[in-house]
């Protein structure tokens, strides 16, 4: 591989010191399974690259890991550090409990092996627009921390993804945690991944849907997103719009779910054509809607009433 | 210099920064036994241990993980030689035809068993996923993870 100079922080304000120090020279490294993959292949040629994982804080032992990879209960949210990895996510008992469709989504991507690498944050600055988590992130109203010496801001992450690989990560700032609110009310989620290929394979297109009821059926609020169907996850505004307000019968989602062909804009590539993408993307939706709304659905979540829990 | 503790042994080597953590255990410190495959991080054939958990070590950098423990398919039997249940059940069930996938998939069913060491038939096919054989013997491999989880394994 090229040269390059490896850089430990011994905590947080030192990684932001060296990003100061290195400005554009410079690529922060969580997980490494995709930077190492664009080193390998010359995508990209960092003069330094600065390695987060000491401040993750992860032992063998507790499960649970500290610093920059904590997951933790906060007023109505879960607040997961940037650091946790996939594989940590998809076996924490708080994320199990209160949010289990994040909990099955991250257990979608790649393969074990990947997700004890990959971390939650890692993957959302990569700004890869075929990931998993990024459409349930969306759904659920997940918004993430944004680090520099000047302070945190808060970014939604829907507003995050700008373009192909591009994000609001902007120069001197390390995502620091990512807040889902926990879902209240009668709310139930699922999350479809296409994939006619296999088992590890990015999606063909894949959609995140998470819908709140009143008790008379109607919807009360619904989001619905998509990924690997254009530049960045796609929000599906218009079908969101048609559902929130009606009564929640299976005429009502397909209606919903006939917008989203217009709503998307894949590429053409080996998983399937731009067209046949864009119809999928239809019907996974309405897959999706109607999975959440079945009390049998794997990937929902818990309510009150204790429907949906699968 | 790159510091690792590798096989429970403090080792250590002069290596680039961009030395990756499989060519850093293979070129450096002689451990032949992970395999390049893909070299992508798909097929499973360079699977280790970094505190535990499943790597992908031909895209893991060797200084990333300074500091860490890691453990490879030479490092799981005992101190006397006796294999580790795994190695022993891939034997006895003729867990690998040509041999190039068997380092990762030892690690990784050693790993599946040391997270969970009663898994059913499903849980183990989803756990192996990662672990591409290219010589097809997923049968022998299921029945040999299997037969290691009924003898009773150990870390």
């Amino acid at each position: 591989m090229f040269d390059f100079e490896f850089h430990n922080p011994s905590s947080l304000d030192d990684a932001l010191q060296m990003l100061e120090r290195y400005g554009d020279d410079a690529r922060l490294m969580a997980g490494g399974t995709a930077l190492v993959l664009q080193m390998k292949q010359r995508f990209a040629q960092p003069a330094h690259v600065i390695g987060l994982r000491p401040l993750a804080a992860f032992s063998p032992e507790p499960a649970e890991g500290g610093g920059l990879g904590a997951v933790e209960e906060t007023g109505g949210a879960i607040r997961i550090g940037s650091l946790c990895t996939l594989r940590r996510l998809e076996d924490h008992p708080l994320l199990r409990a209160r949010i289990p469709l994040l909990a099955e989504t991250v257990s979608r991507v790649a393969t074990r092996r990947i997700r004890s690498m990959a971390t939650i944050g890692g993957g959302l600055v990569n700004g890869d627009p075929n990931q998993d988590p990024p459409p349930a992130l969306i759904a659920l109203g997940a918004s993430v921390e944004l680090t520099s010496p000047s302070g945190t801001r808060i970014c939604p992450v829907e507003e995050l993804f700008i373009d192909y690989y591009e994000t609001d990560a902007r120069p001197g700032e390390v995502l620091t945690a990512v807040n889902v609110p926990m879902p209240e009310g009668d709310t139930c989620g699922a999350y479809l991944k296409f994939l006619p290929r296999t088992a590890e394979d990015y999606a063909t297109v894949s959609v995140a849907a998470v819908v709140s009821r009143n008790p008379d059926n109607t919807c009360r609020d619904v989001r619905i997103a998509l990924g690997a169907v254009g530049m960045t996850p796609v929000r599906a505004r218009a079908a969101e719009n048609i559902l929130r307000g009606q009564e929640l019968t299976e005429d009502a989602v397909r209606a919903a779910a006939a917008t989203v062909p217009d709503a998307v804009d894949p590429l053409d590539d080996f998983r399937g054509s731009a067209d046949y993408k864009r119809e999928m993307a239809g019907v996974f939706t309405r897959r999706a809607v109607l999975q959440a709304l079945s009390p049998s659905g794997s990937s929902t979540i818990p309510s009150p009433s204790g429907r949906g829990l699968g | 210099m790159v510091k690792l503790k590798v096989n429970g042994e403090e080792r250590e080597a002069d290596a680039p920064a961009g030395r990756l953590l499989l060519d850093f255990l293979r070129y450096d410190l002689g451990l032949t036994g992970s395999k390049e495959g893909c070299g992508v991080g798909v097929c499973g054939a360079c699977t280790v241990l970094v505190d535990g958990e499943l790597h992908a070590s031909c895209i893991t950098l060797a200084v990333a993980v300074e500091g860490s423990e890691v453990t490879t398919v030479e490092g799981i039997a005992d101190a006397d030689g006796r294999l580790h249940p795994v190695q022993q059940a891939f034997i006895d069930h003729g867990g690998f035809q040509c041999g190039i996938c068997t380092p990762g998939q030892v690690i990784a069913a050693k790993a599946l068993l040391d997270f969970n060491p009663q898994p059913t038939e499903d849980e183990i096919k989803h756990w192996m996923m990662g672990n591409l054989c290219r010589c097809t013997g997923y049968y022998g491999i299921i029945n040999s993870v299997a037969a290691a989880r009924d003898t009773g394994n150990r870390s």
